[in-house]
């Protein structure tokens, strides 16, 4: 069984109807761990320490996001910069994520269409998460195509909640798969 | 009105003092010699308005009394650890060398030894009052050249201890009682001089164990009842009280007092003690140099201009040579050792002091005292002419200069911060800027906190921070900023207009109790404000809505909005004001409030953030076109 460390990144989840809805979602499991950046660090200053330790005792990590400006929030930019450190995390030292997996689970307000070429965002999310999948690689990970929910804009409760039992059982998947062998405790 | 009533004798000193050393100052000639002109001018050679200044003199010898308790002050034993070597060799050498020398010159013209010994102790030390004052006034303190001879003049200062000792063990004999200008005939003039020198010694121990076993306490006492000017009295009565002892039992005053000096110089009311004892000791100092150009002897120099002249040349000639071949050795660069022997070739004030006492002893003849005198009046009258001709011709004709701001490891380094009150808003910063290694000197008036937060090694003055004296001696004049922190608005404003005053460089950083006084500061100009209450209850504000179920990002933000908002209105509230309209306090808060909270309601359209808010964009997609 995989332990899962969920990073979750969202400024105002007050005004998010689907995360809020998703994060009912999440199963209540031991292997599990859910982390809420701008909860935890309302002021950015990040305990780079405990967040190593944090993905140490993770196989899977999944950074959970809204799409805003192709990118996610800004808090998670930050996170990156302090805690992905060089000689730890990448570099000719920095095998400490080698083989654990980096997914993300992104909201979009566009349609699916939206995100095409001929759409008018030109692009689509997998090509803009090529900072993520490059990041994940320089880490030595193990990434997998984000899990993308479209057009969020347009979703009705009904929709969010299939949406959210959808995501429930992604996580369910998740836990089943084989732990990362390697797993040196170093920080 | 009677020539010798007190208030005349003040109204003639005074006014000399007034008219005329500030032009000496302004002549740039210090005001040393400003005071001795003064005299000379009042004295009977011009004006004769005085008649005999002997009695003012003895008063004014208090002056001398109080200088050496604060030079005994100011002797740290960590400073002079710091300085040892040129203290003693520097120092050592040339109070040695010139005394040698002059004593065999004396002993050539005819006179017995131990009258020639007693002219070479007198004549050793340079004048600490006119080459500091210099020295500082002309900013160059912190130069190769400033920093020996403040070496120098500081081992003259010591030596004049065992001076003082060893005089009376060359007297002639006991003092007649009718004879010197001391009043009581002590019993141990009686004595022989191997008791009297026991004498000394017993004297010295116990002014050591007085002031650090009663003394002390006494202070810590006296500073616990916060009334400052009994502090002062205390230290009034501390040097009155030495003095009289020391007379009692047939010592100089000026020995007892430096030696109290000395034994309190480490104790934390030193700064305290110092800046009390400061006004009264420039004034009887002023005074007592006014006295001395009274008393110098005109009709002596126009009996004997040409010895007089010669004995003036011939000192300051072999003073400047000794000490210009002393700073060869130590390597001093050629115009910083031109400056340095120039500078202290002149005999200092010391030797009136020593002049008087050994005429009590009977040592030395009154013709040779007064001539003596009247050539070390012109030795010092001459030093301010000297570093004129210093600053004038040689030094923009000789060698290398040496830039003034060099020096790195000087004693004299100030911290970049002062903190005025170490208490619970004070002890905060000062924590957090050291745990920076940022370097703060500290003012506090709670003498416990004073000790505890010595123990711990923080550089901490005690005393009132409004006042010029101790914030100068704190280094403000170096110091960038100052952050006021004490808990007093008074107090806090005082400070302010002080610091505008004295130190106008210093930026200021102002604790402020509410908004009242906040509206005060600004209207003092003040740019750097800080509620004492404003950040821990907005704080209190973001805890409370994370508990209401808040996200604390939200919550974090909105008291980052709040506080931005709540400084603009205050400035906007303080431009609409009028103190004046208020009879009571709690009236003006309530109408204060009522305007605040009127204008809150304009807070949230501060704080609202378009950039994560959807709904524009979800209302565009439902109505394309």
């Amino acid at each position: 069984m995989a332990r899962i460390l969920l990073l979750f990144t969202h400024p105002v989840l007050e005004k998010s109807r689907v995360h809020r809805e998703f994060l009912k979602q999440i199963p209540r499991h031991d292997a599990i761990t859910f982390h809420d950046l701008y909860e935890t660090y309302p002021d950015f200053l990040i305990d780079v320490h405990k967040e190593k330790r944090l993905l140490l005792e993770h196989d899977i990590i999944l950074f959970q996001f809204p799409f805003y400006w192709y990118s996610a929030p800004a808090l998670l930019k930050h996170w990156m910069e302090l805690v992905l450190e060089h000689g730890w995390a990448y570099g000719k030292k920095g095998t400490a994520l080698s083989g654990k997996t980096w997914m993300n689970i992104i909201t979009c307000g566009g349609s699916f269409e939206a995100y095409q070429p001929q759409g008018k965002n030109r692009r689509t999310v997998e090509e803009f998460c090529y900072q993520f999948e490059q990041s994940a690689h320089l880490c030595n990970m193990n990434y997998r195509n984000p899990y993308v929910i479209y057009g969020t804009h347009r979703l009705d409760t009904e929709m969010i909640q299939t949406e959210a039992i959808k995501y429930r059982q992604l996580l369910l998947n998740l836990l089943t798969e084989e732990p990362v062998t390697l797993n040196t405790l170093q920080i | 009105m009677d020539q010798s009533s007190f208030l005349y004798q003040a109204l003639v000193y005074l006014t000399a003092a007034v008219v005329l050393v500030p032009l000496a100052k302004k002549a740039g000639l210090g005001s040393v010699l400003g005071y001795l002109v003064a005299g000379m001018v009042i004295g009977p050679a011009f004006l004769n308005l005085v008649g005999d200044s002997s009695d003012v003199m003895h008063a004014a010898e208090f002056g001398v009394v109080l200088m050496l308790f604060v030079i005994g002050l100011e002797l740290e034993p960590r400073l002079l650890w710091k300085m040892r070597k040129p203290i003693l060799g520097l120092g050592g050498l040339q109070v040695l060398c010139t005394m040698a020398i002059v004593m065999v010159l004396a002993m050539t013209m005819g006179y017995d030894w131990k009258i020639s010994l007693a002219i070479g102790m007198i004549v050793a030390p340079s004048s600490t009052a006119i080459v500091l004052q210099t020295l500082q006034e002309k900013g160059l303190m912190k130069s190769e050249a400033g920093q020996s001879s403040f070496s120098v003049l500081l081992f003259q200062d010591i030596a004049v201890i065992p001076m003082l000792a060893i005089l009376p063990l060359l007297g002639s004999g006991p003092t007649s009682p009718t004879n010197g200008s001391h009043q009581s005939s002590a019993w141990i003039d009686h004595q022989p001089a191997w008791i009297q020198t026991l004498l000394v010694l017993g004297a010295v121990v116990f002014i050591i164990f007085a002031g650090r076993k009663l003394v002390r306490p006494l202070l810590r006492m006296v500073a616990a009842a916060r009334v400052r000017e009994v502090f002062t009295a205390t230290a009034l009565l501390l040097v009155i009280g030495i003095t009289l002892l020391m007379t009692q039992v047939g010592l100089s005053p000026a020995l007892g007092t430096f030696l109290a000096g000395v034994v309190l110089a480490d104790s934390e009311y030193r700064h305290e003690l110092e800046s009390d004892i400061e006004p009264f000791k420039g004034m009887l100092l002023g005074l007592f140099f006014i006295a001395i150009g009274a008393s110098i002897n005109f009709q002596l120099l126009m009996n004997l201009p040409v010895l007089l002249l010669g004995i003036v040349l011939g000192l300051m000639i072999v003073k400047g040579l000794v000490l210009f071949l002393l700073g060869r050795f130590f390597r001093l660069g050629t115009d910083q050792n031109l400056l340095f022997s120039l500078g202290l070739c002149q005999v200092g004030e010391f030797a009136f002091v020593l002049l008087s006492f050994s005429r009590q002893e009977q040592l030395i003849s009154n013709e040779i005292t007064d001539l003596i005198m009247a050539a070390v009046a012109l030795s010092m009258a001459l030093t301010p002419i000297l570093f004129l001709l210093f600053e004038r011709i040689i030094q923009p004709r000789v060698g290398t200069k040496q830039a003034l701001e060099k020096a790195p490891d000087s004693i004299h380094e100030k911290n970049p911060v002062i903190i005025a009150g170490f208490g619970h808003f004070g002890n905060t910063v000062g924590r957090f800027l050291r745990a920076n290694g940022i370097g703060c000197t500290v003012l506090d008036i709670d003498s416990d906190r004073v000790d505890f937060l010595r123990k711990f090694g923080f550089n901490v003055y005690y005393g009132d921070a409004s006042r010029h004296d101790l914030l100068h001696a704190a280094g403000a004049a170096d110091a960038k900023i100052i952050l006021i922190t004490i808990g007093d608005n008074e107090k806090r404003l005082e400070m302010i207009e002080t610091i505008k005053k004295h130190f106008p460089h210093l930026q200021m950083m102002v604790r402020a109790a509410d908004r009242t006084d906040a509206y005060d500061q600004m209207n003092a100009g003040m740019l750097h404000i800080y509620r004492e209450n404003l950040d821990s209850s907005l704080r209190m504000g973001v805890d409370t809505l994370r508990l209401m179920g808040r996200r604390t990002y939200t919550a974090t933000r909105a008291a980052q909005t709040f506080l931005r908002y709540d400084e603009l209105a205050m400035k906007k509230l303080s431009s609409i004001r009028d103190p004046k309209q208020y009879i009571n306090i709690s009236r003006e808060f309530i109408d204060e409030l009522e305007r605040i909270i009127q204008t809150d309601t304009h807070a949230s359209d501060i704080g609202q953030q378009k950039g994560w808010d959807e709904e524009s964009l979800i209302e565009e997609m439902k109505n394309p076109g």
